[in-house]
């Protein structure tokens, strides 16, 4: 980034303008109109907040999925046939070291986009890089998790029960392995074009992508491992 | 190497589904031969394949979707004469091509004819109704397009290489599982379905986010013309319950390949829990689909009738009242299940009620028409003939909404005569209408009214005499999906219905000859104003066809009915809007990142289908590789200078200039 004569000023017109909220920067009280946000009359939003209303409307379509996975478990959570039980599958030290290595993924997440938003490459890429290996250790812990299920003839096959157990905790997994694909893809556009607009708008799009996949874990970890395993 | 694929899958003891193969293949080299002669290649690459402009891939859509239409059309064709000449014979269908073919005529129906052509009308119009240049997301725009003609073709594909599912348009297990039906028919289903709602659900998320966060300045909420709003309440229905069907049949796509126990009648697997799941996703679809016809019909209605919509707040309300309370009816689809009274009675009631809804608006577009100056063109008569038969498959629809009469109509021809009503006499009728409305838009010249009038009175009176007798059929204990009859009696209404299909067959090609007329004499039919209907939305406010970027300056809105305010200021003060300053304007860059995506999407599935492992691989990892190349680029818009811009617009006023003159000539002024 090059600076200008007016550094403060020039940071806070490109802010208003890409951040037309301010969001954390705005009193409270009424609202008032706010050009660029895309509301009321004001015209079309800037782009900034297009990328991020769009995504979030992708996410809450997302959420729908697993709402179909959670509802699928609610459903065959006594299908057994005769097989393993849910307290008998579940782990739970190894899914409460999975809860934690995930949460602080989720504070190296936002402590990258703080980074970002101070324009720091290297405190990016190492929170980043944080996020990244928490989350290979996650998807790790599940692996392993799965494996020994396995070892023991505990698969999706033996019972509806299983079945969506492992559907919906593989899902999850499924995204947080795509989380991490677009994470890498990330920290090498940030190395190679650094902060250009776009790539900006696609980092706000991987925290929530991130933030959102945390959420989704408390509930599977409360309804499938903790009510399983109580 | 190729999985299950080998030479016996190519149907070679069948002779329809082979002929159809070679006719299809024969035209499509022929097309492609006489692109490559006519050395079109370029200017279909450049300004169609790989354009991420909002009418073009609207254009598209609809293309696909009446390819598709005839595609399904041709299956009914087949299935109303198989059942007219199996009456306690054989028929010329085998069962198990019989059951291909009504499979096959709703997936392609629903999803492939009726879906794309809604979406295709939604992308045409709603940038140019909220007066911006283009979605929220024209690339991805393009991606939605592409997955969607993806699927399309593995549905086709399916005619010649393999089979295709025999178990109805929505595939219930146990059925559909692999120990009932162990071939690749209905993995043809899961794949091409699979793929084409993933293309829908990014459509219907673009969407929204154009709706909701780019609206010219003026056009709050409250201005937005009704095809907005309901195309709005549509994709919102999109984002809600496309994921449903994505989860449903991911779910069923691991039964059959990992052997997992969702839906299987063993180890605990619930096959009821598929049909719970499916149709949460299915009811509020067919609302997807009717809700934009609403709109489209609300256009003509105010257009035609030379009035500002009656309550037009009514029919946003009653809009959004379909928009939720769609979601809670989808148990009527199977009060059979055996969920009890108390179950069956709240989705009876939530049925009923959301003919409340309907009932307004239909209200609402009589009430238009009342004290109008109505003109009878083609759009108008669609309409009319659509509010006579959607009322009448509205009450059918009440009807079955009662439970103690659904356990006697249920599965039976009487439920079929019903949808068909609805969807025929509602989507496929606004599609028409529509289409001859927005035509010149789209083109720059109007259809040929003549051939309109024709095709319209042969829909109209084809498909009463076509689907009058279901009803009657379905009373008398007819059930859907017989591959022959054995009850003689019910052979004369069948012959009746086969009058109307020839009836329909007269119409469609009136629709044809029409179009063929139309691009004959196009030059008589040019539309050199931009409002040949006397409009009142922003659309009209553009040449026909609009420059691809929409608008020289973004509008500025005062008020309901846009651009009819600024048609009546430049009448009474006998001139245009003063000049703006034009400034030059950024467009996105074309991409092949949709149709690139697309490809790979049809090999991955291909592969999937027959099990070919690397292939599906490959084409996995091929299509990533796109995404992070498309990632990558350093141009997302290039700029139209201002003297372009300028040019354009003053073509534009000049046209308008000339109307006015010509309005002023004949004394229209005040």
């Amino acid at each position: 980034m090059t600076e200008t004569g007016l550094p403060a000023s020039v940071e806070a017109i490109r802010r208003v303008r890409e951040d037309p909220h301010r969001l954390g920067h705005r009193a409270h009280g009424p609202a008032e109109i706010i050009a660029g946000a895309g509301h009321g009359m004001t015209g079309p939003a800037s782009k900034r907040i297009i990328v991020g209303y769009g995504f979030w409307i992708y996410l809450l379509s997302d959420i729908v999925v697993f709402s179909c996975f959670f509802a699928a478990f609610a459903v065959q959570r006594g299908a057994t046939a005769g097989g393993p039980t849910m307290d008998q599958i579940i782990e739970v030290p190894r899914v409460a070291m999975q809860t934690a290595v995930l949460l602080v993924s989720s504070y190296t997440c936002m402590l990258s986009f703080a980074a970002t938003n101070a324009r720091s490459r290297l405190w990016t890429q190492v929170f980043l890089a944080a996020t990244g290996i928490l989350g290979l250790v996650f998807i790790l812990l599940e692996l392993q998790e799965f494996a020994e299920l396995a070892a023991r003839g505990i698969t999706p096959q033996r019972s509806g029960m299983l079945t969506s157990f492992f559907g919906l905790v593989g899902l999850h997994g499924l995204h947080v392995s795509a989380g991490l694909l677009w994470l890498g893809t990330m920290m090498a556009q940030i190395l190679v074009k650094g902060f250009r607009p776009e790539i900006v708008h696609r980092l706000i799009c991987f925290n929530l992508f991130w933030h959102a996949l945390d959420i989704v874990w408390i509930g599977i970890f409360t309804i499938v491992y903790l009510m399983g395993a109580g | 190497m190729f999985g299950k694929l080998d030479l016996s899958a190519v149907p070679l003891s069948e002779p329809i589904p082979l002929i159809t193969s070679a006719v299809v293949i024969l035209v499509a080299l022929g097309v492609l031969v006489l692109i490559t002669v006519r050395g079109w290649w370029p200017y279909l690459w450049h300004d169609w394949i790989t354009s991420v402009d909002h009418k073009r891939i609207g254009i598209m859509y609809c293309l696909l979707g009446v390819l598709m239409l005839i595609r399904g059309f041709a299956d009914a064709i087949m299935m109303r004469t198989q059942q007219a000449v199996a009456i306690n014979a054989e028929g010329y269908l085998t069962p198990e091509h019989y059951n291909q073919i009504f499979t096959a005529h709703g997936t392609i129906m629903i999803l492939f004819g009726a879906m794309p052509l809604v979406l295709g009308f939604m992308n045409f119009l709603v940038p140019l109704q909220l007066g911006v240049r283009d979605v929220a997301f024209p690339t991805f725009n393009s991606v939605g397009f592409w997955l969607t003609a993806s699927g399309a073709l593995l549905i086709n594909i399916s005619l010649l290489i393999g089979e295709f599912a025999r178990t109805g348009w929505l595939p219930y297990p146990p059925l559909s599982e692999t120990a009932y039906s162990p071939g690749v028919g209905v993995d043809y289903y899961l794949w091409a379905v699979q793929i084409s709602g993933i293309g829908t659900l990014i459509t219907g998320i673009n969407i929204v986010t154009t709706v909701l966060k780019m609206r010219c300045p003026g056009m709050s909420y409250l201005r937005m013309p009704v095809f907005t709003w309901t195309a709005l309440a549509s994709c919102l229905l999109i984002v809600a319950v496309f994921p449903v069907l994505t989860a449903t049949l991911a779910m069923l796509t691991l039964d059959r390949y990992v052997g997992w126990h969702y839906f299987t009648n063993t180890a605990g697997g619930n096959p009821m829990m598929f049909v719970n799941l499916i149709w949460a996703w299915g009811h509020p679809e067919v609302y997807i689909l009717i809700l934009p016809a609403f709109g489209i019909f609300s256009e003509i209605f105010s257009t035609f009738s030379g009035k500002p919509l009656f309550g037009y707040r009514s029919m946003v309300a009653a809009t959004l009242f379909i928009c939720v309370v769609s979601l809670l009816v989808w148990l009527h689809h199977f009060f059979t299940m055996g969920a009890g009274a108390a179950v069956n009675t709240f989705f009876g009631i939530s049925s009923s009620i959301i003919a409340v809804g309907t009932g307004v608006k239909i209200y609402n577009w009589i009430f238009t028409m009342y004290g109008g100056r109505v003109r009878f063109e083609v759009p108008m008569l669609w309409s009319m003939g659509f509010i006579f038969t959607f009322i009448i498959g509205g009450l059918t629809g009440v009807l079955l909404a009662i439970p103690p009469a659904d356990f006697v109509t249920h599965n039976s021809l009487f439920l079929v005569a019903h949808f068909h009503n609805v969807i025929i006499g509602g989507v496929v009728f606004a599609i028409f209408a529509g289409a001859e409305f927005w035509f010149p838009k789209a083109f720059g010249f109007r259809l040929y009214a003549g051939w309109g009038k024709v095709a319209f009175w042969c829909a109209f009176i084809g498909f009463w005499v076509t689907f009058t007798p279901l009803y009657i059929l379905g009373l008398e204990g007819m059930t859907r999906r017989l591959q022959h009859i054995n009850v003689p009696e019910w052979g004369p209404w069948l012959y009746v219905s086969v009058v109307g299909v020839a009836i329909l067959i007269v119409g469609v090609v009136a629709q044809v000859v029409q179009l063929v007329v139309s691009i004959r004499d196009r030059e008589l039919l040019r539309d050199v104003t931009g409002d040949p209907w006397d409009g009142r939305s922003l659309e009209w406010a553009t040449p026909s066809p609009p420059p691809f970027f929409n608008f020289a300056v973004m509008p500025n809105v005062e008020g309901e009915e846009a651009y009819w305010g600024i048609k009546l200021r430049a009448i009474e003060t006998q001139q245009l809007a003063p000049e703006p300053k034009y400034a030059p304007i950024e467009m996105p860059v074309h991409s092949p990142v949709g149709v690139y995506t697309a490809f790979f999407a049809t090999v991955f599935g291909f592969a999937m289908i027959w099990h070919i492992w690397w292939l599906a691989i490959v084409a996995l990892v091929a299509a990533f590789a796109g995404f992070v190349v498309f990632a990558w680029r350093d141009v997302h818009e290039f700029e139209v200078p201002a003297e372009e811009v300028a040019r354009a617009e003053r073509a534009r006023r000049a046209s308008r200039e000339a109307l006015l003159r010509k309005l002023s000539e004949e004394g229209a002024l005040p």
